[in-house]
């Protein structure tokens, strides 16, 4: 049987937080949303560290949390990274992994911390102290201390905020390396989208203690449910158009003084909130007869070797962002089209 | 040079600490990570020997554990004697007005522990003793020193409430500090002056050393460090 963990808890004090969310071994399922939004508390709550209201907790068919009953984080046997690691300033960087070993006869220790810091490529640091190695070079430790003692679900609490880029890329690399090996559950808190679209196999988007959607990273990317998440995933163009006629699956959407027709029936009349991905809009520098939009230039920025361009549309406040190669000259005015691929128009609720 | 008094003194340093220390380590640490609401009313009450004339303290103690009080009847009853004017009640009054030396370093130290740090401590499986005896308290340690000196120099330098308590019976509640005031008193200026300038000397290396000993921890890391 496959380890299974599973998590719906509810609290209204201190502030709302009502989550049920699973995660299955060797997954990792990363929590993302803006700071504040609950989500380093959530972990607090997997790891026994503070607990909800009401609700359940359990992993494998073993509850943790039941409302009335809790384990404690030694009962659970989790393996949890903090923010800023949380090393024992005071040991070594071997002391620190044994740590989470003490149970084990000394050699014993001495002997798995030593395999684990192996692991980590931390074995010529052994001997010192947290003040003496690099915020990366602690992270690994952390993570090794962490996973020692071979627990049975792996917490990060936004475990790379604090580190380079580089530095991030090669602790990616490790947790990528490691990931299939575990055989556990792993939870990742992060608010850096990126990060969990490159490491996670399915996402939580969660805001104001809810989560607002999961999905694989891809899903909630492409069909973000609301504006909330499309906004927080960093999809561009989030436009608005009331539904002119809708007939044999087939519906027309005003853009403006412009229409769309895009392949799906939709409400009469409806006012309809709707996204589009960057790869299915395409700019042309002149209007032509296949142009789907017409529009002209609103602004101009220059990113790299690209332009970012926002196109005005006739008759409407909303605008459309795309990149266009910088290579090419355009102006601001400049009358250009816009191919759309209406097919990919994905229409967000609420 | 009153070695009988300059005794007292320092086996009444000694027990103060013994008694004292522990449970200021108890009451510090829950101080450090409760918030509750009753906490800055239970930290002032704690400080309040700090801001009190130590007469005033003595003077609530004689009356509190006196003949007259039901307390001291209770006490003369059950143990056959009185706690003023003896040993015991000079360790109970040391205790008392020591409180805040001994507290409030220990809950600075307990304090600085990150949070982190002890849920690190929970998630690696220590039970809370473990994690006191092995995280806790090593990092809390300049903390511990700092109180443990405080107590100890405070209570050889105690003079309004161990007279208050204790008298001056020698060999009972007559310490260093009265021995000096006694000595002048009796205008023996030579006998006070080598037993101050022997106090001086003392409290200098005590307090060098413990400094040493909180930088030598110091220097193996805190977290401050990091």
């Amino acid at each position: 049987m496959t380890s299974e963990f599973r998590l719906d808890i509810s609290q209204a004090r201190p502030f709302a937080l009502e989550v049920a969310l699973d995660c299955v071994a060797g997954e990792l399922l990363a929590i993302v949303g803006p700071s504040g939004c609950g989500k380093s508390t959530l972990l607090r709550m997997i790891a026994g560290l503070q607990h909800a209201a009401s609700g359940e907790i359990s992993l494998n068919g073993m509850t943790w949390f039941s409302g009335k009953t809790a384990l404690s984080p030694r009962q659970r046997s989790i393996g949890y990274v903090p923010q800023h690691y949380g090393l024992f300033p005071h040991m070594t960087a071997l002391d620190n992994v044994r740590a989470a070993l003490h149970t084990l006869p000394r050699q014993e220790q001495i002997n798995r911390a030593g395999e684990w810091l192996e692991k980590v490529q931390l074995a010529s640091l052994a001997r010192r102290k947290p003040s003496e190695l690099s915020g990366g070079q602690q992270q690994r430790v952390a993570l090794a201390r962490a996973l020692a003692a071979q627990p049975s679900i792996l917490l990060l609490d936004e475990p790379f905020s604090a580190l380079d880029s580089i530095t991030r890329e090669g602790l990616y690399l490790t947790l990528a390396e490691l990931k299939p090996q575990l055989g556990i559950p792993m939870i990742l808190v992060t608010h850096n989208l990126a990060e969990a679209s490159l490491l996670a196999d399915r996402l939580a988007v969660m805001d104001n203690g809810r989560i607002l959607q999961h999905g694989t990273p891809a899903e909630v990317l492409q069909f973000p449910r609301n504006r909330r998440v499309a906004e927080f995933m960093g999809v561009r163009n989030i436009l608005t158009g009331r539904v002119l006629s809708s007939a044999s699956g087939q519906a027309v959407i005003a853009l403006g003084e412009q229409t769309l027709s895009l392949p799906r029936a939709l409400p009469l009349g409806s006012v309809q909130r709707w996204c589009l991905p960057q790869t299915a809009l395409a700019l042309q520098p002149s209007q032509q007869a296949d142009s789907t939009l017409r529009g002209t230039v609103h602004n101009l920025i220059r990113l790299g070797d690209e332009w970012l361009v926002t196109v005005a549309l006739p008759g409407t406040e909303d605008m459309l962002a795309l990149q266009y190669p910088a290579t090419e000259p355009l102006a601001i005015q400049q009358p250009v089209g816009i191919r759309l691929q209406s097919r990919h128009i994905h229409i967000l609720e609420d | 040079m009153d070695w009988i008094a300059l005794g007292l003194s320092l086996k009444l340093g000694i027990m103060t600490i013994l008694v004292l220390v522990p449970l200021a380590l108890l009451v510090a640490r829950w101080l450090a990570y409760r918030q509750c609401v009753g906490k800055p009313v239970i930290e002032a009450l704690l400080a309040v020997p700090l801001v009190l004339p130590p007469t005033v303290v003595g003077y609530y103690l004689l009356v509190g554990l006196g003949s007259q009080s039901w307390l001291g009847q209770w006490l003369m009853q059950w143990t056959g004697h009185l706690l003023v004017f003896h040993f015991s009640g000079l360790l109970v009054a040391s205790i008392i007005v020591n409180i805040p030396f001994a507290v409030q370093p220990i809950q600075r130290g307990f304090e600085s522990i990150p949070q982190e740090v002890r849920d690190a401590a929970a998630c690696c499986g220590m039970s809370p003793l473990r994690s006191l005896l092995t995280v806790e308290l090593p990092l809390a340690w300049p903390g511990i020193v700092t109180a443990i000196v405080l107590t100890f120099a405070h209570t050889l330098g105690e003079f309004g409430v161990v007279l208050m308590v204790g008298g001056s019976l020698p060999g009972e509640t007559k310490t260093i500090a009265i021995s000096i005031y006694d000595r002048v008193q009796a205008l023996d200026f030579a006998a006070a002056g080598n037993m101050s300038l022997m106090l001086l000397v003392f409290s200098i290396i005590v307090l060098a050393l413990a400094n040493s000993l909180s930088r030598r921890f110091g220097r193996r890391g805190s977290y401050h460090d990091l």
